[in-house]
């Protein structure tokens, strides 16, 4: 059996790393008692968009294109598209008091709907490129590369494990990292964690619950969206595939709850997940259809939801608001 | 800073802390303050007496910045104020502490004590923590800062919700029944820091319906009655009689024409019946009493004070922790209801309408019509895995013609019918069961006068029958004129039960207050 762990680990950290994003932008969004099923939809919109941009940028520039630039466009138009999608979810939620499922669900449609729209434009307008577009190689593999000097990834074990992986990877960490610290360790964080603990108990205490939802529903689905472009940079080579990010957004849901809303855990929870997925490619049985591979992340959620709900620990346990919209005059 | 130094001189008795001038709030058609004014002295305790729905908390929210005034204005320390939200009152120096505690459970006391406060720099846990113990000796609380808020007992989280409002700075408290939760020993601390902080120079609001802790604890006292600002005296120079005269009025003649059913029997007799609610707290102490077929038995007493687990018990809803409710059908052979399932208890004659805050939460499904909502007495009848649909039917359009009922059509939602109308859905279909024993709870609670007198005919006609009817109501003046007796609870136990064709209201009001309706009449 050829199975080398330590290129499988650098597969799976690659293959986590839009899982990543999705899952910290959406434990952002849940704890202030949003719950966005929409994270589908948006990485949808983030890897259309972020593609969109990139793509254009690259016509326009010719050969003195950057890789930098590349990236900055790429992820702001991915975290644009994200905000715009997720303030449609936090108007419908937060201002009018919608069903949070049902919008949810709604949004995913629609951010599905609006990427492959966008997708598809640019894949069957762009003149002779054979029916699919890609950016030129530069950017290609500048997007794979990972940002540390050669000697360091050439360091056994520790190089390739640490130091080979592309930028997203290490921002999407910076970003779990910060979130972390956020909520831990602020005075803001702590305030976003009462509003979706107790929205009326944070309103009572002069907290701005709205504010709050509002900015950690937005910032939170720009994040996940990002998790979309990450996707259709690095993972698919900058092709815009239909059905590519197909599940992804799901699975950033059900990491959510398996990192039991920390983001710290959301950066070994992406590796695993992302490691989870690519199982059946590395580790055939024969006999074991790869259906049953792509489960095993679910069922691997199902035992933690049920270890976590045996332990009963308070700490452990959704948002207590998670789900339902606020009104302060409610009697 | 030490209580000891402070100089009474500075308090000056008849400075106003607060003033609120021609307050008036709507909720939709109900008036819940009518042109209320009233104001509060610095360094005066203040209890704010009233039974159920007379619009003291509404008032009280007002200044928390929960509910804004539909009319008046509210001045604090002699400026005109608006107060939009929790912070703006906060900002004006007033907290109040609810009675259902805000605090997120997840969280430790100092954190729940920093929500929302507008200091800078980063969160330094321990600085809270010590910031918070400070306050604490200051007043003689006892707390700990790093304690997590779910494994606080009710006292504990009301403790911290003073000292919340403490660190706000905070120079004008507002207690939403604070004692209603608490055992007499914490009753006695609470009252100490109160003291305290009285001498401390801050104004204290006690909204209570228990005269004796207004008389112990109060300088002055305010009573609403419906809505409306009846009076304020001071506390030295009134005395529970007059207090409970002012807080219920006096009678109005409501003519229900009251018949005598001559051969009642015992139908149902409960002996020392105990029971806690889920968190531990005695709701019912030692009940006992006997209902007959054949009258109406009445109970009064102060929303909480176990009326809702008495017939929850009886039902067969709440878990009874001792005590026994013998149960004795015409011509069978009597039965303990302890330890039945609701089911049973049902289907042997023993029928429950309660009507909550909410009208729908318990009983009705508000989505269902009328038939549907027979239905749930009767899901588990019909052949094998069909229900029977024909008599639910049947019963629906009884009940819509016997009551005249308003609906469209038996399948209409009742959540959009008229709240009378949701009523009678519900008591008819309790009485369409022919019962021997009929509870109600509430059941002319929001209604119209003439509506009302519909479910009162509904009561004596059943009492008629040879039911025993158990009629819980809010208003003393229907109990006095609908019931045969009253029981009068107070605090989880029986205070004691009258006649209610000799009874008066005010003997019933002290009775509601305190055990017999001694202690306090004896101050």
């Amino acid at each position: 059996m050829n199975f080398n762990l330590i290129r499988f680990i650098q597969a799976a950290v690659s293959n986590g790393a839009p899982l990543l994003f999705g899952t910290s932008g959406e434990i952002l969004t849940e704890k202030s008692g949003n719950l966005n099923l929409g994270v589908e939809g948006l990485m949808f919109m983030g890897g259309a968009f972020g593609l969109a941009g990139v793509y254009y940028y690259d016509k326009a520039a010719g050969d003195s294109v950057s890789v930098v630039t590349a990236t900055i466009i790429a992820l702001l138009c991915a975290f644009a598209a994200g905000c715009l999608g997720s303030l449609i979810y936090s108007f419908l939620t937060i201002s009018l008091r919608a069903n949070q499922n049902v919008t949810g669900l709604a949004l995913t449609i629609f951010g599905t709907g609006v990427g492959q729209f966008v997708g598809e434009y640019m894949r069957t307008t762009s003149a002779g490129s054979g029916g699919f577009i890609s950016v030129s190689n530069t950017l290609k593999e500048g997007f794979i590369a990972s940002p540390f000097p050669k000697a360091m990834q050439g360091i056994p074990v520790i190089g390739p494990l640490l130091f080979s992986h592309n930028f997203f990877v290490y921002l999407g960490i910076a970003i779990a990292l910060f979130l972390s610290w956020f909520m831990g360790k602020t005075r803001k964080g702590l305030y976003l964690r009462a509003v979706g603990e107790s929205p009326a108990t944070a309103d009572a205490a002069g907290i701005s619950v709205e504010k709050y939802k509002y900015l950690a529903t937005v910032i939170g689905g720009g994040i996940s969206a990002i998790g979309g472009v990450v996707y259709t940079m690095t993972i698919a080579g900058t092709v815009w595939m239909r059905d590519g990010l197909s599940g992804e957004g799901w699975i950033a849901v059900a990491l959510v709850i398996f990192c039991l809303w920390r983001p710290i855990n959301a950066i070994w929870g992406s590796v695993l997940f992302g490691g989870l997925m690519l199982l059946y490619l590395w580790l055939p049985v024969p006999f074991i259809p790869s259906q049953i591979y792509k489960v095993v992340q679910y069922m691997v959620t199902t035992v933690v939801l049920i270890i976590v709900s045996m332990r009963q620990k308070r700490e452990n346990q959704p948002p207590a608001s998670l789900g339902s919209a606020y009104f302060r005059e409610e009697r | 800073m030490d209580q000891k130094t402070i100089d009474p001189k500075h308090i000056h008795a008849k400075e106003q802390a607060v003033d609120m001038r021609g307050i008036t709030k709507r909720f939709g058609p109900v008036v819940a303050n009518d042109n209320i004014d009233l104001y509060v002295n610095k360094g005066e305790i203040m209890a704010l007496l009233g039974e159920n729905g007379s619009g003291k908390t509404t008032l009280m929210n007002m200044l928390a910045g929960i509910y804004m005034p539909d009319e008046g204005e509210i001045l604090v320390d002699g400026r005109h104020v608006t107060i939009n939200s929790p912070k703006d009152a906060l900002a004006c120096g007033i907290g109040m502490i609810h009675q259902h505690f805000k605090l997120v459970d997840v969280f430790t006391a100092a954190e729940n004590v920093v929500l929302g406060l507008e200091e800078g720099g980063r969160l330094d846990r321990a600085e809270i923590a010590a910031k918070v113990s400070a306050i604490a000796d200051k007043y003689g609380f006892k707390i700990d800062p790093n304690k997590k808020v779910y494994d606080m007992s009710v006292s504990e989280k009301q403790t911290l919700e003073i000292i919340k409002v403490l660190y706000r700075g905070a120079d004008f408290l507002i207690l939403d029944e604070p004692t209603a939760v608490l055992t007499p020993q914490e009753i006695s601390h609470l009252f100490d820091v109160l003291r305290a902080m009285k001498a401390d120079g801050k104004s204290i609001v006690i909204i209570t319906h228990k005269l004796n802790e207004v008389m112990e604890i109060s300088d002055v006292v305010a009573v609403l009655r419906k809505g409306r600002h009846i009076k304020t005296v001071r506390t030295k120079e009134t005395d529970p009689n007059a207090l409970t005269e002012m807080m219920v009025g006096h009678a109005i003649s409501l003519d229900i024409e009251r018949q005598s059913y001559d051969k009642p029997v015992p139908r149902l007799t409960v002996a020392g019946l105990c029971c806690r609610d889920n968190e531990g707290v005695s709701k019912l102490d030692n009940v006992g009493f006997v209902a007959y077929g054949g009258e109406i038995l009445g109970v009064a007493g102060i929303a909480g004070s176990g009326q809702k687990e008495l017939l929850e018990s009886i039902a067969g809803l709440r878990h009874v922790t001792s005590g026994s409710i013998i149960y004795t059908p015409d011509g069978r052979v009597p039965m303990d209801l302890v330890g039945k399932t609701p089911m049973e208890i049902r289907d042997s004659g023993v029928a429950l309408a309660f009507v909550p805050e909410d009208r729908l939460g318990m009983g009705l499904v508000g989505g269902m019509g009328m038939t549907g909502n027979m239905m749930l007495r009767s899901w588990n009848r019909g052949k094998g895995i069909f229900v029977d649909r024909k008599s639910p039917e049947k019963m629906a359009k009884e009940v819509y013609k016997n009551l005249e009922v308003a609906t469209p059509d038996l399948d209409f939602p009742v959540s959009k019918l008229s709240g009378g109308n949701v009523q009678k859905v519900l008591v008819g279909r309790e009485i369409a069961s022919s019962p021997s024993v009929l509870m109600s709870a509430y059941a002319v609670r929001g209604l119209d006068i003439n509506t009302s007198y519909v479910i009162y005919d509904l009561m004596q006609e059943q009492k008629m029958k040879g039911v025993a009817v158990i009629f819980v109501g809010e208003d003393l003046d229907v109990l006095l004129e609908l019931c045969d007796r009253i029981l009068v609870h107070c605090a989880g136990k029986v205070s004691g039960i009258v006649d209610a064709r000799t009874a008066s209201k005010e003997e019933i009001g002290l009775m509601m207050t305190s055990i017999g309706g001694e202690e306090a009449a004896g101050e």
